[in-house]
């Protein structure tokens, strides 16, 4: 919300500046969010009286002024035609500076000296009135224009207007509606400083006619509107309001309309409550009916829009149709106009949720529905018409009826007797008030503390009724802290018990997956959880697959964003393209986060954790250490290898027959740990790449961070180690190609020999001097005995074994011994 | 005679240092110490010296003997040296060259700044839970005090899935989550994503938030003043000056927001704290007796407060960046940084 400072001095005196000012609310919960200091974008000018206007000799539609500052005569060219004799008008001297980057100099028009120039609204860019020159007060009538201080030439115009201000940023919270108007925050300024608050005159000058015999209000449906007042001002004159009203509106971020309409703006601003003038004349039989819309009822509102209404907005209706979204909107059929002479002035109480209801499934939000879905006052209803009235009275000239209607069918209940302990606040606040600061601080804020009838200690607390955030005991503990000041609060730790801090599984897993993966190299990357409905037919995957059952958002920023991720690999294709973009082919990444598939209507859906990495471009840096090397599926592998080993996790399967729709079909697997599916890893298929738009192999997994937390262990046992030496053999086997290297370590191992320490691969070759068809496969077999040095005799004789086993197997040759 | 003897020593010291090659010295040793050289003579001829002299003269060539023995091998060992080290110097490496370096990878920044937060409340003993990022509207909302049409709703924009059924706008539903499963007292920090449909340089529809909750017998505002400073003090030193000041959430109350003096410009006021000098860090408060209702805790035998930080936005101090949207781009030349 705007406020000016200016304005808020009309109420209460502060003897702080604004910056102090902002200081202090800030702190006592109204933040100020920017201090903006307003001075006039002009100089130089003063105000001064017309003593004489005479033709100018040479031109007709130009006359020659003397103006006077009391101090110095000028003469002035004008031609302006609005000017009288005794006017006090703004004169900008010979060096006065207006906006826009005039500077006043003494000139010679047609043939006359002129000595400064007489400044219309427009000119000195205060408000948009260029028909003239700017009257700030006419013949002997020096209070003019509505301005406290008295006109008289010779002044700073800058001083007389008071346009020196300071406007307040200031973010409400929700719970605080008594401060969305001036003389809220003023009151709150009052309590805080000590000073009093000054009411704005809420007296009313009525007239003989009596409001009975011109309208009548009738409420169908008090649930929505408790309480709707009302009064006829009649005989109106539509033009625009004054100087110092407009200023008030455009310092709180308003536009000046006319003056019947700034009327309802000025007292929303000033007081709280929100208005609605209606042109009587346009209401069918005169009258007002507040009911709920019907199913479907078409509408116009103020700002030109159809709208259609469901049955549980409420109207203001007419004799015979709506003519307001109540609380909400006016209509476009019941505004005032310039020839608008009778007003009907509303002043309301709306339910704050049918407000909200109505606001949200229109999409309106006005000043005025902002304001009744956060409460108003419900005693401030009637304040604010008859200052309303009589402010038009004032401005536009008008006759206010006798009375008021007020139709209260239903009371509004504010909270009365609140239970306070005194006790039970020092408890949540960690202070040791004693009764009377905390009963002092509340009768600050104008609640009534009553001690009487009840137990020690004990207080019944009955709040103002335009603070409707106040209901319950720690609603009013939390007024006594803002108030005695959070600052003063002592700075203590708390006593607690000696809990152990137990971390889940999930995490510990997440902690050696990322610990694994930033020594591979891969740097961690967070992408959104949202992403295109088309992923999965990107990445194509088959129809029933259950990564098609993805959550969808209603209303999503933007359609790439319109559903939740059933997979990470998606989101890590499109870092690497954002990357190749902007000129980076070589990437290794990884992210850690959630996929969610749906479930049922209604039901929340199932989410996993997931980690996902990517690998593409070089294997090592571009270095001058190394060839080009492209890195490729055993590099990915081999990370994976790691982070098993690091959650030691033993017994895990790469299982090629296991295929994903996205992955390269011949250079992909599922990864078993025992007989549970972990994930995947595999280069990404071609056509995958070509649908994104990305040229460069890449490499991709997948794992569940949940099943793995399932089947991690953190048990080291040591195993003992020999002291004896170890002597290895190699051998080189010929065998299909398609032969999985698994499977002949496999078959190694279950030859069942005990002096077999370790198997493993030194060489797979293909090519020249090998057959087509077949692949030769290096082992290394080392062995070795806890009990003695093995002999060559002993070793040969199981190595013999192993080999035998492995060629009945696998149909292998011996490399060397083919023939 | 002696004097001859210092003099001989002299010059012979003088011809040992500009020896340069091995030859010279063994030419050197020759000369002076062999069968025919110099101080060898000088010894068989003692005869000619005075009798009462002998014994000083002796002693004398023996002392010159002796040092010019080891000065020779000295010499010498320091030639092979040298020698040894000019066949190395043809083996000469740029050591200005690169390392050969098995580069690692890095963290998210915002991993860093989740890690470093969950480092400090451990050691005051807050447990670590996670909960759905796709959450019932009541755990989201209603248990949180935000009843439906309450305008308290405007203050999270919210995606929707289903009529109950949100992407979560705050980490504050786990709090209720966990004080469903779990009876006081209850310590526990929960960090993870969430969602709000805005997007600027200050806003992603996607961010991160830590929440913490600490419920107990006679925990007071004071406490959580306790908490929050030291923990603000560790992330951003001891120095850090704090403001505790008024607000409102409607799950706690009494409510604050926590600013801390700006990092920039250390309160002189400068843009990235729109000139006033404090940055607003995070928002806390007593847990709301509503709260501890809807979970079914006595709020007369106990009390709590609860806390929430924005994680990008303690990131985005803590490494000068000015873009919320750069976490999410991923650019290697980003990553890289941290």
């Amino acid at each position: 919300m705007q406020l000016s400072y200016r304005w808020l001095k009309d109420y209460v005196d502060i003897d702080l500046t604004p910056t102090e000012l902002a200081d202090l609310l800030t702190m006592t919960g109204l933040e100020v969010e920017a201090v903006h200091e307003k001075a006039p974008a002009f100089t130089g000018v003063v105000t001064a009286n017309i003593s004489s206007i005479k033709p100018h000799p040479h031109a007709d539609k130009l006359s020659l002024c003397e103006v006077s500052t009391g101090e110095a005569v000028y003469p002035v060219v004008c031609g302006a035609p609005n000017i009288r004799v005794d006017d006090i008008v703004p004169l900008a001297k010979v060096g006065a500076g207006l906006p826009g980057g005039l500077t006043i100099r003494k000139a010679e028009i047609r043939g006359v000296v002129s000595e400064g120039m007489l400044c219309s609204e427009k000119e000195l860019g205060i408000g948009e009135d260029e028909t003239g020159v700017m009257i700030l007060s006419r013949g002997t009538d020096r209070s003019g224009c509505g301005f406290a201080a008295e006109m008289a030439p010779g002044k700073d115009l800058a001083v007389a207007l008071d346009l020196q201000d300071a406007i307040f940023e200031i973010g409400i919270t929700p719970n605080r509606s008594d401060c969305l108007s001036v003389i809220g925050v003023a009151r709150e300024i009052a309590a805080l400083t000590g000073r009093e608050l000054r009411y704005p005159d809420l007296s009313v000058r009525e007239g003989e006619e009596d409001i009975v015999g011109l309208t009548s209000v009738e409420i169908v449906d008090s649930d929505l509107c408790p309480r709707y007042t009302a009064r006829i001002i009649k005989d109106v004159n539509i033009m625009p309001s004054p100087l110092w009203m407009r200023l008030r509106l455009e310092a709180a971020g308003l536009r000046a309309i006319n003056g019947v309409v700034d009327v309802t703006n000025f007292v929303m601003m000033e007081l709280g409550q929100p208005l609605h003038a209606f042109d009587h004349r346009l209401l069918a039989e005169g009258r007002i009916v507040v009911r709920r819309a019907r199913r479907g009822e078409a509408f116009t509102t103020l700002d030109g829009k159809d709208r259609t209404l469901g049955s549980d907005t409420l109207m203001i209706c007419d004799g015979l149709k709506p003519v307001a979204i109540g609380g909400i909107m006016g209509g476009l059929n019941s505004e005032v106009a310039e020839d608008t002479r009778t007003i009907l002035l509303e002043s309301a109480y709306f339910n704050p949720t049918s407000i909200r209801r109505t606001s949200r499934s229109l999409a309106i939000s006005t000043d005025a529905s902002f304001r009744f879905e956060r409460g108003v006052d419900p005693e401030g209803v009637t304040r604010a018409l008859d200052r309303a009235a009589s402010l038009m009275a004032a401005i536009a000239g008008g006759r206010v009826c006798k009375n008021i209607i007020d139709c209260y069918p239903r009371k509004i209940s504010t909270p009365r007797d609140i239970p306070l302990r005194v006790t039970r606040a020092n408890e949540i606040l960690g202070t040791d008030l004693n009764a009377g600061e905390v009963t002092g601080i509340l009768e600050r804020l104008a609640m009534s503390v009553d001690s009487k009838n009840g137990e020690e200690g004990i207080y019944r607390v009955t709040p103002p009724t335009f603070r409707v955030d106040i209901a319950r005991e720690i609603d009013l503990i939390e007024e006594v802290a803002r108030v005695y000041g959070y600052e003063r609060i002592p700075v203590t730790h708390p006593v607690v018990c000696a809990m152990p801090v137990v971390g889940g599984r999930k995490n510990c897993v997440e902690e050696t997956i990322r610990r694994m993966l930033r020594g591979g190299g891969y740097s961690e990357v967070i992408t959104y959880s949202f992403v295109s409905p088309e992923a999965v037919n990107v990445l194509g995957l088959a129809g029933e697959d259950e990564r098609h059952r993805m959550v969808r958002i209603r209303n999503p920023f933007t359609e790439d964003q319109a559903v939740m991720r059933t997979t990470i690999i998606y989101s890590l294709l499109e870092t690497m393209r954002k990357n190749a973009r902007a000129g980076c082919f070589d990437l290794k990444i990884f992210e850690t986060g959630k996929v969610f598939f749906a479930t049922n209507a209604g039901e929340l859906p199932r989410e996993a954790n997931r980690v996902g990495g990517l690998l593409t471009g070089l294997r090592y840096d571009d270095l001058w250490h190394f060839t080009d090397l492209p890195a490729d599926f055993y590099d990915l592998k081999g990370v994976l290898e790691n982070i098993f080993a690091g959650l030691r996790i033993s017994d895990v399967k790469f299982d090629a027959s296991d295929g994903e729709a996205f992955l390269h079909p011949g250079r992909s697997c599922g990864i078993y740990a025992g007989d549970r599916y972990v994930g995947f890893l595999g280069e990404v298929h071609q056509d995958v790449l070509s649908r994104m738009d990305l040229k460069n192999r890449s490499h991709v997994f997948e794992i569940d961070i949940d099943i793995l937390a399932d089947i991690f262990s953190d048990r080291v046992v040591y195993s003992e180690i020999s002291k004896f030496p170890s002597s290895s053999r190699d051998v080189a086997f010929l065998v299909e190609e398609q032969l999985e290297a698994d499977k002949m370590i496999d078959i190694a191992r279950r030859a069942g020999e005990d002096l077999l320490e370790k198997v493993s691969i030194f060489d797979v070759y293909q090519g020249k001097g090998i057959p087509l068809g077949l692949k030769s496969i290096g082992l290394r077999f080392s062995y070795r005995s806890f009990q003695r040095t093995l002999t060559d005799d002993e070793i040969n004789l199981v190595h013999g074994r192993i080999v035998k086993t492995m060629v009945a197997s696998t149909g292998a040759k011996i490399r060397g011994e083919e023939r | 005679m002696t004097e001859d003897l210092e003099r001989l020593q002299k010059e012979a010291e003088a011809e040992l240092s500009a020896s340069k090659t091995e030859e010279e010295l063994f030419a050197f040793r020759t000369r002076y110490l062999g069968r025919k050289g110099i101080l060898t003579g000088l010894l068989r001829n003692v005869a000619n010296v005075a009798p009462e002299e002998r014994p000083r003269f002796g002693k004398r060539c023996n002392e010159i003997k002796a040092a010019l023995t080891g000065k020779i091998e000295k010499a010498l060992l320091e030639m092979a040296f040298r020698k040894k080290d000019g066949e190395l110097l043809k083996e000469k490496i740029d050591v200005t060259l690169p390392g050969r370096r098995v580069r690692h990878g890095r963290l998210h920044p915002i991993t860093m700044v989740r890690e470093e937060i969950c480092r400090i409340f451990a050691g005051l003993g807050f447990a670590i839970v996670e909960g759905p990022e796709v959450e019932k509207d009541y755990y989201n909302f209603e248990a949180l005090n935000i009843p439906k049409d309450h305008p308290a709703r405007d203050m999270q924009d919210t995606f929707y899935v289903e009529d109950d059924i949100v992407l979560r706008t705050h980490t504050s539903p786990v709090q209720v989550r966990t004080m469903e499963k779990q009876r006081p007292p209850v310590r526990i920090l929960s960090p993870g994503r969430v969602y709000r449909p805005d997007s600027d340089i200050s806003h992603t529809p996607m961010f991160h938030q830590i929440e913490g909750l600490l419920v107990d017998r006679g925990i007071t505002f004071g406490n959580l003043k306790g908490v929050l400073t030291s923990f603000l003090q560790q992330m951003f030193g001891e120095e850090t000056a704090l403001r505790f000041r008024p607000s409102f959430f409607p799950f706690t109350e009494p409510s604050a927001e926590v600013d801390i003096r700006c990092v920039m410009c250390n309160g002189a006021g400068c843009q990235v704290c729109g000139q006033s000098g404090w940055l607003e860090i995070l928002g806390a408060g007593m847990v709301d007796p509503a709260v501890f209702e809807n979970v079914g805790y006595d709020s007369e035998e106990v009390s709590g407060f609860a806390f929430g930080l924005g994680l990008e936005r303690i990131a985005m101090l803590k490494y000068g960046i000015s873009d919320i949207r750069l976490f999410f781009e991923n650019d290697r030349r980003f990553l890289e940084q941290f």
